[in-house]
């Protein structure tokens, strides 16, 4: 009971330390953004690696998401109904409010965050970070801020690419397999979806965005101890960022339903 | 001028700095030599504060940087500062001609038509030709130390800290960094702190060689002064011998 006080302790005290460090990094990040020029270059870069890089995992899981909805909506609905409905409806309110934000969410912490902490930690490693300081600039300035305006303009983009490519996937699997009239799937969607349900999975897109490019920027450059350590970093920055969208996802979506959104 | 004062560093429970006073007058160059892990290069980043002592004073101009928190006067005392790293510290996600003018946009008002220009000179001065194109990658580590000492003079800085600068390099090109650091003193007055296991380059650049043991300086002097010392533990490392009061501390640890 002793060592598992003491280690639940040890836990909650070691994940204070660490949003303390990383709440520095921002308010450090914020200070830079109004103090010194925007590398609007380093931002471009980084969108580019975010999005483009992203772009087709993102397409492609939320495609077969889209699918897979259709098909287990299709299916449920002609068990109880006799025929299969609301497959549009389903399959939209499902992707535009929760999956087509989480999975992007999930799929750019995969893809592009754990490229994010690799290479800042790299860069500690081999004392690029210093050399950042000792030339006039700071990793705040030169590496931080690119990356949050990165993920911040490019996730939702990506978010509302996904949608969209699930709601297809959805379509070809209602339409050509469970012979649900084109029409009557867009309709479904169109009648029952407003744009406050889009708003709902929109909204959560810049939290998750906020929170990558925090956990990323920060796993990596806190990275100590060679190629063992940027493993290590890299590691972490992908579970921490995995595991804290689902948990964002829950109270942000608890916040936006108490809210009317 | 940099005055330095009781400067202390410890990483956790292990004293580096243990009180360190110097002075580095203007225009001249200091050598610190020592054995390694002695804290040497902590003592440099000290100064530049890439790390934060944890006590005693260091001036720069009449500016206290130790203890100074703020990021931005940090940023703005640094300027001043050109330094040559250990193993390079090049950006392998540019070009060398790209990481020569990497602070140029940040510590100078020089227009960026300029930069290629300024580039080759720089690149020129350590004795590179036709490499601007070339990745940190694709380069030895000789070339690496000296794309990176071309990149630590290029905005022409008062002060330069040398982190080991002729180590890796033939000792023809020791000799051209040697020639180079002086020459830097020379025509543009640059005060250097020089890091160095290579007392050939201390002798030679050195207007005052001080010996950093167990976190104090334990000797210091002109270079016809340190030569001629009669401290054992200087003697032992100028010579170079394994026999002497190092080793036996050593031993003793052991």
């Amino acid at each position: 009971m002793k060592k598992l006080t003491g280690f639940l302790g040890r836990f909650i005290l070691d994940c204070a330390t660490e949003t303390g460090k990383a709440t520095l990094m921002v308010r450090s990040a914020a200070f830079w953004s109004f103090k010194a020029d925007i590398e609007w270059h380093q931002a471009f870069i980084q969108a580019v690696r975010v999005g483009v890089d992203s772009l087709p995992v993102t397409a492609l899981t939320s495609f077969f998401t889209g699918m897979v909805l259709a098909l287990q909506a299709g299916s449920t609905t002609r068990n109880i109904f006799n025929e299969p409905i609301y497959i549009g409806a389903l399959v939209g309110f499902s992707l535009v409010k929760e999956l087509g934000p989480v999975l992007t969410a999930i799929v750019v912490a995969g893809r592009a965050g754990s490229a994010m902490a690799a290479e800042l930690g790299t860069m500690c490693v081999t004392e690029q970070i210093d050399a950042l300081h000792t030339l006039g600039t700071n990793p705040s300035r030169y590496l931080v801020i690119p990356r949050f305006i990165a993920c911040m303009l490019v996730i939702p983009f990506l978010t509302v690419f996904a949608d969209f490519s699930g709601i297809i996937g959805g379509f070809m699997v209602a339409v050509l397999k469970l012979d649900v009239p084109s029409t009557t799937y867009t309709n479904d969607i169109l009648t029952f979806m407003e744009i406050k349900d889009f708003m709902h999975g929109f909204v959560k897109t810049f939290i998750f965005a906020f929170m990558i490019a925090t956990v990323c920027c920060y796993k990596g450059l806190s990275t100590r101890g060679g190629a063992e350590g940027v493993g290590r970093s890299t590691t972490s920055a992908v579970v921490i960022s995995m595991v804290l969208v689902l948990i964002l996802d829950y109270f942000a979506t608890a916040v936006l339903v108490s809210i009317g959104i | 001028m940099i005055q330095i004062r009781g400067l202390k560093k410890h990483f956790g429970p292990k004293e580096v700095l243990r009180g360190v006073d110097i002075d580095i007058p203007d225009g001249k160059t200091l050598c610190i030599v020592g054995g390694s892990g002695t804290g040497k290069s902590t003592f440099i980043k000290c100064i530049i504060r890439l790390l934060r002592p944890d006590g005693g004073s260091i001036m720069v101009d009449g500016t206290e940087m130790a203890h100074e928190e703020h990021e931005y006067k940090l940023s703005q005392i640094r300027r001043s500062f050109g330094y040559l790293f250990q193993e390079g510290a090049l950006f392998d996600s540019l070009s060398v001609w790209e990481n020569v003018t990497f602070g140029l946009p940040y510590l100078t008002e020089i227009p960026r038509s300029k930069y290629r220009a300024i580039a080759k000179e720089k690149l020129a001065l350590v004795g590179m030709e036709n490499v601007e194109e070339l990745r940190p990658s694709e380069l030895s580590g000789g070339m690496k130390k000296r794309v990176a000492l071309a990149r630590a003079i290029a905005a022409e800085p008062k002060y330069m800290l040398y982190d080991e600068p002729t180590s890796g390099l033939d000792p023809i090109m020791s000799d051209i960094i040697n020639d180079l650091i002086l020459d830097l003193k020379r025509k543009l007055g640059v005060t250097g702190i020089v890091i160095t296991h290579d007392m050939k380059s201390a002798f030679k650049i050195g207007d005052t060689i001080a010996m950093l043991y167990q976190g104090k300086f334990i000797a210091s002097g002109t270079a016809e002064e340190f030569a001629k010392t009669d401290n054992p533990y200087v003697r032992q490392f100028v010579e170079g011998s394994s026999i002497g009061p190092i080793k036996m501390k050593l031993r003793d640890l052991d």
